[in-house]
């Protein structure tokens, strides 16, 4: 506890890379939660252990296939709702798990838990750069309510600049449903 | 896109291919690199680059065979396949536990397995949700009267997918192993188990047609658009308290008042009525959690250092499996303050081994767990709840 700053955890944690589980790496970091104003995001500081592997091949190979494309990619429901993703939506997905992180961060309190649950749709934005835009409808699940909240986010990358979520809104659950 | 076998015979050749590896606009997956010429090197080719890599090979007099003339049939075929066996349900053989089913297919199962099994398994109705779907439990008995009993529920919450998927997986596994594995059958030789494996067939089968993310009932709200009930709020266990919201829209909406669901009210009878069942086992995901009560308070139970030591011990079944690491403690404490829960409700009416599961995974697929987990999950979560079951069944109280 701070007083009138607010809480500060010290964390101690091991990164595993998702697609290689027995590539890990040691992280500390600080975590601030402000007291008062819940609408800044937690401020955070880290350190690594050492270096997180070099993905330049398959970020290479990515994007020569988003770039070669004939017409903008447009896709739904990844994962289905039987849990399955198609490989060539595998990198979409891992793209819109690190956009969400953002998207994550910058809304958590210490009473929220979010995940990512699904990429509703995600359409290609043509640009007349370098970087690839895909503008993504997500849905996130937030633990502590159940609720599951539909997010809109655009999200730039390029294999040499990394990812960049340039506007992201919370949307309104369809009360139909 | 093709995908063909280059035998090398030396060295040379094979650092011809490495070079043909290195040229990124190919976009060539090599599925075995080159390395050695002692092994082939099998690589696929997108359509645009097939004639290019021929000409290449040629020109060096490399050795190919085209071991896939054309790789969208093959993953065509593939996805046909898995659809095929998705649907096929007709005889009792061919119920595939390894994919998700619908409601119906379910319900097909569970008299197929009442019928197979007619010795130990019966069908009981104990209810109709609030849309008039039938409430069916199977019951595995080996006789007597009124036996002390273990309860098992899934699919509360609807969007949980791989607990209803479990919960028939399991269904199967008591039926085919009484008899062969020797704790089981001593088990059932004395105590009686009930297993609910949709106890929301109405979010189920919304889950299927309209919304994969739907969590509650669909009973209607009076003055309110927004339908349905949270049904692990609607307990009579600290209801209206912290935890659950009084707001219909909410996911965690509690009710307008306790057992005002027909799906709940319907397991409140059905357990007072038997009066007998020593045991309450609830399925939920995700999260990887072996929880007990209480979750309205953040004070222990009673029998607090049981139900822990239990709970750990069946967590170490689970994790001796695949690995899959639980957490043990109680719902206060390991996830957050929830009035109006199942197993707060069982263990404040006596019935003192009463535990929540949530199953895979811990977020990564979330309720969208890949059906290639279903099988597994289910493996080690019947260890958990055989763990749990012996134990009741060594300590009658």
């Amino acid at each position: 506890d701070i007083d009138d700053v607010g809480h500060k955890y010290h964390l101690e944690l091991v990164l595993e890379d998702i697609l290689d589980k027995d590539s890990t790496v040691n992280c500390t970091a600080e975590v601030l939660y402000h007291l008062g104003n819940k609408n800044i995001a937690p401020a955070v500081q880290f350190t690594i252990e050492g270096e997180l592997k070099n993905t330049d091949e398959a970020d290479n190979i990515f994007y020569s296939r988003i770039k070669s494309l004939e017409k903008e990619l447009v896709a739904e429901n990844i994962p289905d709702s039987h849990g399955s993703v198609s490989p060539e939506m595998e990198p979409i997905r891992l793209l819109a798990q690190v956009a969400s992180g953002y998207v994550i961060w910058q809304n958590s309190t210490e009473n929220t838990k979010f995940q990512l649950a699904q990429i509703k749709q995600v359409k290609q934005v043509k640009r007349s750069d370098d970087c690839l835009e895909f503008d993504y409808m997500i849905l996130l699940h937030e633990m502590v309510s159940q609720e599951i909240i539909p997010w809109q986010m655009t999200v730039l990358w390029h294999p040499q600049h990394g990812v960049q979520v340039t506007q992201d809104s919370c949307q309104p659950k369809h009360v139909l449903e | 896109h093709q995908v063909l076998r280059i035998k090398t015979r030396n060295e040379e050749e094979v650092q011809k291919l490495q070079l043909l590896e290195s040229l990124e606009h190919l976009e060539l997956d090599f599925w075995i690199n080159p390395s050695t010429p002692a092994l082939p090197v099998d690589v696929r080719i997108p359509a645009n680059s097939v004639q290019a890599v021929k000409a290449f090979l040629e020109s060096h007099g490399i050795e190919y065979s085209i071991l896939i003339e054309d790789l969208q049939v093959v993953l065509d075929k593939e996805k046909q396949d898995m659809a095929y066996s998705q649907q096929r349900d007709r005889s009792s053989n061919s119920f595939n536990y390894g994919t998700y089913h619908s409601l119906d297919s379910i319900y097909a199962e569970l008299d197929h397995l009442a019928s197979e099994y007619s010795n130990i398994v019966s069908k009981l109705q104990i209810g109709q949700s609030y849309e008039k779907r039938p409430l069916y439990v199977l019951k595995f008995s080996t006789g007597g009267s009124n036996r002390p009993a273990i309860w098992i529920d899934a699919g509360i919450h609807s969007r949980e997918w791989v607990t209803q998927a479990s919960a028939i997986w399991i269904a199967k596994k008591i039926a085919s192993d009484y008899g062969k594995d020797p704790s089981l059958t001593s088990l059932l030789n004395k105590m009686d188990i009930f297993l609910l494996t949709v106890t929301n067939p109405d979010g189920y089968v919304f889950t299927h047609t309209t919304n994969r993310m739907w969590r509650k009932t669909r009973s209607k709200n009076q003055g309110s658009r927004c339908v349905g009930v949270d049904p692990n709020r609607n307990w009579d266990a600290g209801f209206g308290g912290p935890g659950a919201s009084s707001n219909p829209c909410s996911d965690s909406y509690r009710g307008p008042s306790a057992n005002s669901e027909v799906e709940v009210k319907s397991v409140v009878n059905f357990i007072k009525n038997h009066g007998n069942i020593r045991a309450f086992l609830t399925l939920h995901s995700y999260s990887q959690l072996l929880m007990y009560p209480y979750g309205y308070k953040c004070t222990e139970p009673a029998d607090y250092a049981e139900l822990d030591a239990l709970g750990r011990a069946a967590a170490s079944s689970i994790q001796s499996l695949y690995g899959t690491a639980f957490t043990v403690g109680s719902i206060c404490s390991t996830i957050y303050q929830a009035s109006g829960g199942s197993i707060d409700w069982s263990y404040d009416y006596g019935i003192k081994y009463s535990f929540a599961f949530e199953l895979r995974d811990t977020g990564r697929y979330g309720f969208l767990l890949p059906a290639s987990q279903i099988i597994p999950t289910a493996e080690e979560t019947w260890l958990g709840l055989k763990k749990i079951m012996e134990h009741v069944r060594d300590n009658p109280y």
